[in-house]
């Protein structure tokens, strides 16, 4: 086939890419969106299929059904609840697979000398190394990621003394390899260890980042998994390559913007900074002593019983416990006896971009009930009952009030303004920015202390019995 | 225009149209549009597959058939689970 004809193949491909990712920018035409990406992969697949220099089809196929089976058996057989682990993996993967073929290329010009048809030039050795650095951070950086979601690793924070001066050092020496890699261009020893110093920068990077920041890491590493197939695209001189990897990537810094906006942090501060430990902050016991009320699921369901509009706010500990299920039994009951519930999310409510709206949809929550922080947050004030489920810093109201606290300024789902809160929590643990929630000392709050997915089913049971 | 050059200018062109297209997505579909927009990213298989079948040394061949294992349980996964949480998202309408 001319190279024309697969240009204009790959032009289309492209744009059907951008179609699609219009499509799933927007609930009715998601699916459409969905479908019009995979129909540009496939065009984009044949069409290089067809290419004059491909000799062999039995590695490419052998490839393309084990790649395929395992895929579509992890895309069938995944819970949703482990959506944020497989979004990770596969990010990482992307990474690793720009790094291979990175690698290969190098390797075939190596071999073709002056036969080859892509030049040994700067532009070739940069490329490439852009292309190794960012797959592989993509990589080893989505493995320490997944590794913490599934609870593999520590998920918090780790830190140890002099972590920034170890990642500068590695830095430079990256940067060692990478003009090694211009100089003495015809060699593929520089590139494979600057592929294992970036491996390991990729995994101290993601390392100190836990918890309530996992959502901005898996959105930047999104965004690498499109740049690396990018900068491979740079390579090859292949424009579905860079226009796709390139698009992914705009995708995956928006969304990475988008979180960080809604905790009120710049990029470099989730990545680099921590949060300020405040010592002369109020402690534990000066916010709770004596002022907790804790309640029974049986007090909550005569709540709800004379409620006529009830919020329910998720966190990530309505996701550990399972919740789900129950909240939509709860949500079932309520609806039967027109009582209206709703649910608030926070942007940064679980560990990806838009946990909480799969887990609820999973749980056959219509998802016209499901409301943005904005959208929700100026109807607390007629809210009966807002109760509260596995979530903690983002309804802290010390964000609004203490100028002076780690949160100051991050934006909050205002549950205090209700009439009535009711926390489910497993005790009064500090959240991940480690200071205490002067709401669950409010005088309108009640602590429901245990398990989310227990508490919530016995508070079903009481509605039920309440209502009849 | 030499080589470089075009490919920069479809680099950046391809830069501005993605930030226009997707500036506003709203929280639902957060989660959908990294899994379908990764998927677009095992678009790193078309350079898998000219590796692997071209078959210039054992080597390239062994590293492109992970490439393109790696890329395409990417694709085939993406897409997949992305049309499965759309599905969850739609049977409610």
């Amino acid at each position: 086939m001319s190279p024309a004809i697969v240009n204009i193949a790959y032009l289309v491909a492209a744009s059907l890419f951008i179609f699609g990712l219009k499509g799933l920018t927007h609930p009715r035409t998601a699916v459409r969106g969905n479908m019009l990406g995979a129909l540009g992969m496939l065009l984009a697949i044949v069409v290089t299929l067809l290419d004059k220099s491909i000799v062999g089809y039995g590695v490419i196929f052998a490839g393309i059904v084990i790649g395929g089976g395992i895929g579509a058996v992890l895309a069938v057989r995944i819970q949703m609840t482990a959506m944020p682990q497989l979004v990770a993996i596969y990010n990482g993967f992307g990474g690793a697979a720009s790094v291979l073929v990175a690698g290969a290329a190098l390797f075939e010009i190596m071999v073709a000398g002056d036969a080859s048809p892509i030049p040994l030039d700067a532009q070739f050795s940069i490329a490439t190394f852009a292309s190794g650095l960012i797959g592989a951070v993509t990589f080893s950086g989505s493995l320490v990621a997944f590794g913490k979601l599934q609870g593999l690793t520590n998920e918090g924070s780790v830190r140890y003394p002099g972590d920034q001066i170890v990642k500068i050092a590695l830095a430079i020496v990256l940067v060692i390899f990478g003009v090694l890699m211009v100089q003495y261009a015809g060699s593929s020893a520089p590139y494979w260890l600057m592929v294992l110093v970036a491996l390991v920068i990729g995994v101290l990077v993601v390392i100190p980042i836990g918890g309530a920041d996992m959502p901005v890491v898996v959105a930047l590493l999104n965004s690498f998994s499109g740049l690396a197939a990018a900068a491979t695209g740079f390579i090859l001189y292949n424009t579905v390559l860079i226009v796709a990897g390139t698009l992914v990537g705009a995708s995956g810094l928006i969304l990475t913007m988008i979180m960080c906006k809604a905790m009120n942090r710049s990029l470099l501060n989730v990545i680099f900074g921590t949060f300020t430990v405040v010592d002369d902050g109020p402690s534990a016991d000066e916010v709770y002593a004596g002022k907790v009320k804790s309640t029974s699921p049986e007090e909550v369901a005569m709540l709800l019983s004379g409620a006529k509009r009830v919020v329910v706010v998720p966190g990530y500990g309505m996701a550990v416990a399972q919740a789900q299920h129950a909240v939509r039994e709860l949500f079932d009951i309520l609806e039967e006896h027109d009582i209206t519930m709703e649910f608030g999310v926070h942007p940064v409510a679980g560990r990806m971009p838009g946990h909480m709206n799969v887990l609820l949809a999973e749980a056959d929550i219509p998802y016209d009930r499901l409301k943005d922080m904005d959208e929700i947050n100026p109807s607390f004030k007629q809210i009966d009952c807002t109760i509260v489920i596995g979530a903690n810093d983002v309804v802290n109201p010390v964000a609004r009030t203490d100028p002076d606290s780690p949160i100051a300024g991050m934006p909050i789902l205002d549950v205090d303004y209700s009439k009535t809160v009711v926390v489910i929590k497993r005790s009064l643990s500090p959240g991940f920015a480690g200071i205490p929630n002067p709401l669950f000392a409010a005088d309108n709050t009640l602590m429901l202390f245990g398990d989310g997915k227990k508490m919530v089913e016995e508070m079903v049971k009481c509605v039920k019995e309440e209502l009849g | 225009m030499e080589g470089f050059t075009i490919v920069f200018t479809i680099f950046v062109l391809a830069a501005f149209i993605g930030f226009e297209v997707i500036a506003k997505v709203p929280p639902t579909l957060h989660t959908p549009l990294m899994s379908g927009s990764n998927a677009i990213s095992g678009i790193i298989l078309i350079g898998a597959i000219i590796s692997a079948g071209s078959q210039h040394t054992w080597l390239t061949t062994v590293l492109a058939f992970i490439a393109v294992v790696l890329a395409t349980i990417n694709v085939v996964g993406g897409f997949m689970v992305t049309n499965r949480m759309l599905a969850m998202f739609k049977r409610k309408d």
